[in-house]
């Protein structure tokens, strides 16, 4: 079966297997592996990060194993998406405690990626709400851990990419809600120090997010619209039905030129015509703006988009951003939608990607010349001391990886002592060098 | 609050059935072959707001045990308003052209267990007075293909059995809900590559709830399927034949 990451790029033809249970996850790895393997869920990493020849898709481990009602612990398999937690538990009061910017995310991706959400800055990224983990290992079969128990495997697994085993279950805590709404304030920056400036005035807040202009340059470089959330108390918790868009099909790539997204990005700024707006919206809107649109990766044409999001040390944040978003400019190329988010402090995995400073997501549609400017921008993000999210990557370097993933030697030795670099490799970790 | 049973209850669609009728706080009871399955599925139900979630194993091509464990099942619901079949398999065309004890092991896992099934539950509904009895079958069941005739043939045997039964079971205040999918990415149909024509299971799911609120005879899921095949019928035997379909 042809496979491919949120991005359309790479592709690969796989072996999917499909377990029903715990055991069958077993005897998938253990009993004659099929080798390279990695495991699979809703395939919104965007690029080779769950691409392999043979892989374990976790789409039916998707059952809700336990849950207390009154700490508001979850227990669950991996295959189970953030969708399905919002609409089982959404109606009764609950959220999920970090949420990634779509909801067609599986808890196991989730925790292999240790995702972030708009609230970072204060809540961490997922795996820090993680309290314990059932992980299918090579060499010791079903291991629990925790921060407690084998707190090495935790750290690996948290963040791994799928390295270290498949993710079979997860215990963490839903947070209490009042309302399906969110109480948003929207802000304007004209440059992007004002930007970073209103997202540390703003630090309170508990969701921060920003978008960027990508396309404006000169004195307005980096001009945005900063938008903050907190949870409602208004409203009531009956989930409201959301209209949903599709694109049926890959459309022709020149549908998102450089002068279509200017255009698209200097009618969104200029639309927002006060400096400040409040006003109150369904969670759907303000979390996953691009649910509403089904297949939207579609826009970008066959030959399929990357996502290049870095992250950059707090203190070099405004010259290195400054600094990325003119060589940009000075490319020709724009990005459809960037997204800038201060993240609060960095957890101890091994490889997780947050550190405290800023984050930059762009998209670039897929063509030549792209993977040259992208190595340059690595360098600048090397230079200024950050790194770049592997759960977007399909390009990066093994010395680019290992240079700012510090970490990864740590990593390996996990690895090796649950005999996973035996059988357990994506496209992304044999580039990687992993 | 609705007493539902669902029989095939693991496979793709029964589960994500099962999931609506839980999150609306209904009673459950769950019959499927895989133990181990089933009794984590129960307990999801139940943690999803179902009022009540039994559960046995049954294996459908053992058809004497579906009388006894039907009563079982009656017993602890106390009144079914909604059966739902769901069990299938879906049979390799190319050795049952060649090996008839294929076919026959395949027509009665998509058929005649389910016929037989039908037979008990239909004289309990009659008994009862109301409820719906509601079968998953397949667009395939509509016209015989080279591709896929066997599956075809019993899918067909079922919808053709089903409009008896609702005809029958009209006057007790019975309904009978006749369930057509196109092609679904299920465990089922993990083999084939996907196109634009293919639905989730929880599209399905959505629309097995509606019709059953809608107390519709037959439904195809989704919409458009409805459309396709009437393009099929429509296509004369003479050009039919001759399509390699």
């Amino acid at each position: 079966m042809e496979l491919s990451g949120w991005g359309k790029y790479p592709t690969i033809n796989a072996q999917v297997f499909h377990p029903l249970t715990h055991e069958d996850v077993l005897r998938c790895i253990c009993d004659n592996p099929q080798n390279p393997l990695i495991a699979r869920g809703l395939g919104r990493s965007y690029g080779d990060s769950s691409l392999a020849p043979h892989v374990i898709s976790t789409r039916y481990l998707d059952h809700l194993l336990s849950f207390d009602e009154s700490s508001g612990a979850l227990t669950c398999s991996a295959g189970v998406s953030f969708a399905d937690i919002l609409s089982a538990f959404l109606p009764r009061g609950w959220f999920p405690p970090v949420t990634p910017g779509t909801k067609f995310v599986t808890i196991g991706g989730a925790i292999a990626s240790d995702i972030h959400g708009k609230n970072h800055h204060r809540e961490g990224s997922f795996t820090d709400h993680v309290s314990r983990l059932k992980i299918a290992t090579i060499s010791d079969g079903i291991v629990e851990c925790s921060r407690e128990r084998h707190p090495e495997l935790f750290q690996a697994t948290c963040g791994g990419m799928g390295l270290t085993g498949v993710i079979l279950e997860a215990t963490f805590g839903l947070k209490p809600i009042k309302s399906v709404y969110i109480d948003e304030t929207t802000l304007k920056a004209k440059t992007l120090e004002e930007a970073l400036d209103l997202f540390a005035i703003h630090h309170n807040a508990p969701y921060s997010v920003a978008w960027l202009d990508c396309s404006s340059s000169g004195r307005s470089l980096g001009r945005s619209v900063v938008m903050l959330g907190e949870h409602s108390v208004q409203g009531g918790l009956t989930p409201g039905k959301s209209l949903t868009l599709i694109v049926p099909v890959d459309m022709p790539s020149f549908v998102l030129n450089r002068y279509t997204i200017r255009a698209f990005n200097a009618l969104y700024y200029n639309l927002l015509r006060k400096k400040r707006t409040e006003r109150r919206i369904h969670y759907e809107p303000f979390f996953y703006s691009l649910d509403g649109i089904r297949h939207w990766n579609r826009l970008y044409g066959k030959n399929g988009f990357t996502q290049y999001q870095f992250v950059l040390p707090k203190q070099a944040s405004l010259e290195g951003l400054t600094t990325v978003l003119e060589r940009i400019a000075a490319s020709k190329r724009a990005s459809a939608l960037a997204v800038l988010k201060a993240f609060g402090k960095n957890n101890t995995n091994y490889l997780s990607f947050p550190m405290e400073g800023c984050t930059l997501a762009l998209d670039f549609k897929l063509d030549t010349g792209l993977f040259e400017l992208l190595n340059e921008l690595d360098s600048i993000v090397l230079d200024y001391g950050g790194r770049v999210y592997l759960t977007k990557d399909a390009r990066m370097s093994a010395e680019m990886f290992k240079r700012s993933y510090p970490r990864w030697q740590s990593f390996m030795k996990v690895r090796k002592a649950y005999g996973a670099d035996r059988v357990f490799h994506s496209l992304q970790s044999q580039r990687l060098g992993l | 609050m609705k007493h539902i049973l669902i029989i095939g209850a693991t496979s793709a669609i029964a589960e994500s059935t099962a999931k609506i009728f839980a999150q609306r706080g209904d009673r459950l009871y769950l019959l499927a072959r895989n133990y181990e399955r089933l009794s984590s599925l129960a307990e999801d139900l139940r943690i999803r707001g179902g009022a009540s979630v039994g559960y046995s194993r049954l294996d459908v091509n053992n058809f004497d045990a579906h009388e006894e464990i039907l009563t079982t099942a009656f017993a602890a619901l106390g009144k079914i308003d909604v059966a739902l079949i769901t069990h299938g398999t879906l049979p390799d065309q190319k050795t049952c052209e060649t090996d008839f004890n294929t076919a026959l092991a395949e027509l009665n896992a998509n058929a005649i267990s389910t016929v037989s099934l039908l037979t008990h539950l239909a004289k309990k509904l009659e008994r009862q007075k109301n409820g719906t009895i509601a079968v998953i079958t397949s667009v395939a069941g509509e016209r015989g293909r080279q591709s896929n005739y066997v599956y075809g043939a019993a899918k067909g045997m079922v919808s053709v059995f089903l409009q008896g039964l609702r005809n029958r079971l009209h006057r007790s205040g019975v309904n009978v809900l006749d369930i057509k999918p196109g092609f679904v990415d299920t465990p089922m149909t993990a083999r084939f590559d996907k196109g634009l024509l293919w639905s989730e299971p929880e599209t399905i799911a959505t629309g097995i709830v509606r019709a059953l609120d809608m107390e519709k005879s037959m439904v195809y899921l989704p919409w458009f399927w409805k459309y396709i095949m009437l393009i099929i019928k429509s296509i004369p035997e003479r050009i039919f034949k001759r399509l390699a379909l």
